[in-house]
């Protein structure tokens, strides 16, 4: 996996509101993009496997209940991979800290207001932040759960039922979640380019990410994932 | 990081390791908790399954109903016209029975639990239908004849019972459920119903009974399923 860091990231072409900036590097994206198609996979064969009009529809219960387990126990393998790539490990640790900008993010949140100008972020913003943190954890205990109800004798004293009403619940809860996660993408085409190209306009960078980029502002969190 | 200034490495809390820990940590939480939340859940699905025209409470969590499970890609239906049951192997007088014929012979009526092994289950159901026992007197078991093969119309599950387990008065050839014809969903016109037992040893779409001189296991068996799929707490010398 190629690994980039951001100081050396190849020029943009020059746009006409101010030049583009790196986002992700190719490494980063393909951690997404990979991560997303196994989520993916993963709701669609729970979905036959749970809602009985796709379950009579589909049926091949065998079948589909062996990919959601193998796209299950890939989940976390496109993470894990990234963790080789510098710039992937830059931005879990961008999304792991929580400044000053993040409360008063969520505190403009918690108010409904939406203007840029009261939620300040770095590179990543405080809801970014807290899902990233949740939807770890989720895959974490979805795969536990999972686990569990796949082999039985694994730990005898957690009812295989438990298991299951643990891994039921918190699909719909994975799934609200996500439901979110798109919507809000769908309202920003920008950063959907910045995840799909790499590259975002140095506009919406500093409307949406004004801690961003250094050179922008003296408290930015960015270790220099800009060019001219 | 060697590469980034000192004064970036901790900027401010390490709130999203918290998260994650912390929605580990209720997971297990949950796991402890689930027989208690899960039996409050019931309760409450319980009182309002009976006000929802909606119908929303059965894609809920454990929603108390039973649940269309088929190892197929789609199963032919059948009924009157054309369902027909065979009976054969090591008997003296195979035989194939239509539904009318099943009808006409004495019925039993027992309720019992359908409990999956995927958690969820539907305490209480009746069914009803014809006891194996008759069945099996009706065509004579050979004497090296020991245990029971199932298959089914789907053209792909099967399942097995000991002569002796096929021989209690709590296992049916059912013909109803909750009092009314079985629908194709739950396995009609005719499923086997083993009411000591996991429900995936209640064959849905029974088409054939063998009689064999050993156990052959089932569809689920060859996926590490028990072969004798007793309830905790059935009597299993019934």
């Amino acid at each position: 996996m190629r690994s980039t860091a951001g100081s050396t990231a190849p020029t943009a072409p020059p746009d006409a509101d101010g030049g583009r900036v790196r986002r992700f590097t190719r490494a980063e994206r393909l951690v997404h993009r990979t991560t997303g198609y196994l989520m993916l996979v993963c709701l669609a064969t729970a979905a036959c496997l749970y809602l009985g009009p796709l379950a009579q529809l589909v049926g091949r219960r065998r079948l589909v209940a062996t990919v959601h387990e193998f796209s299950g126990l890939l989940l976390p393998v496109p993470v894990l991979l990234g963790l080789l790539s510098r710039a992937f490990r830059a931005d879990l640790r961008r999304l792991n800290r929580f400044g000053p900008a993040d409360r008063r993010w969520l505190r403009a949140a918690r108010r409904r207001r939406t203007s840029p100008r009261d939620r300040p972020a770095g590179k990543f913003n405080a809801g970014q932040k807290l899902y990233a943190g949740w939807i770890a954890g989720a895959v974490l205990v979805m795969t536990a759960t999972g686990l569990l109800m796949w082999f039985t004798r694994l730990l005898p004293f957690v009812s295989r039922t438990s298991a299951i009403f643990v891994h039921d619940c918190l699909a719909w809860a994975v799934a609200l979640a996500l439901a979110g996660h798109v919507r809000r993408a769908r309202r920003d085409p920008e950063a959907r380019q910045g995840m799909r190209t790499g590259y975002v306009s140095r506009r919406w960078a500093r409307e949406h990410h004004p801690h961003w980029l250094p050179d922008d502002r003296g408290d930015g969190d960015g270790d220099g994932g800009t060019v001219a | 990081m060697p590469d980034e200034a000192p004064e970036r490495r901790a900027e401010g809390a390490p709130v999203g390791r918290r998260v994650l820990l912390g929605t580990f940590a209720a997971g297990i939480a949950g796991l402890a908790a689930a027989p208690y939340l899960q039996r409050g859940w019931e309760g409450f699905l319980g009182a309002a399954s009976q006000h929802d025209p909606t119908g929303l409470t059965g894609l809920l969590p454990d929603p108390g109903g039973f649940r269309y499970y088929s190892v197929v890609g789609s199963v032919p239906r059948k009924d009157d016209t054309d369902y027909e049951l065979r009976i054969d192997g090591l008997v003296d007088r195979p035989r194939t029975y239509t539904l009318p014929e099943l009808r006409a012979l004495p019925q039993s009526r027992i309720v019992g639990d359908a409990v999956c092994t995927d958690g969820w289950r539907v305490d209480g159901t009746p069914f009803r239908g014809v006891r194996l026992a008759d069945l099996l007197d009706a065509a004579g078991v050979r004497a090296e004849g020991a245990a029971l093969r199932f298959t089914c119309f789907d053209g792909a599950y099967s399942e097995s019972l000991t002569l002796q387990q096929a021989r209690r008065p709590d296992v049916l050839v059912a013909l109803t459920m909750q009092d009314k014809p079985i629908t194709h969903a739950h396995g009609g016109p005719a499923r086997l119903y083993v009411a000591p037992m996991y429900f995936y040893k209640s064959a849905k779409w029974l088409s054939g009974i063998t009689v064999t001189d050993r156990v052959v296991p089932g569809y689920w068996e060859g996926y590490g399923y028990e072969v004798d799929g007793w309830l905790d707490g059935a009597d299993r010398a019934a």
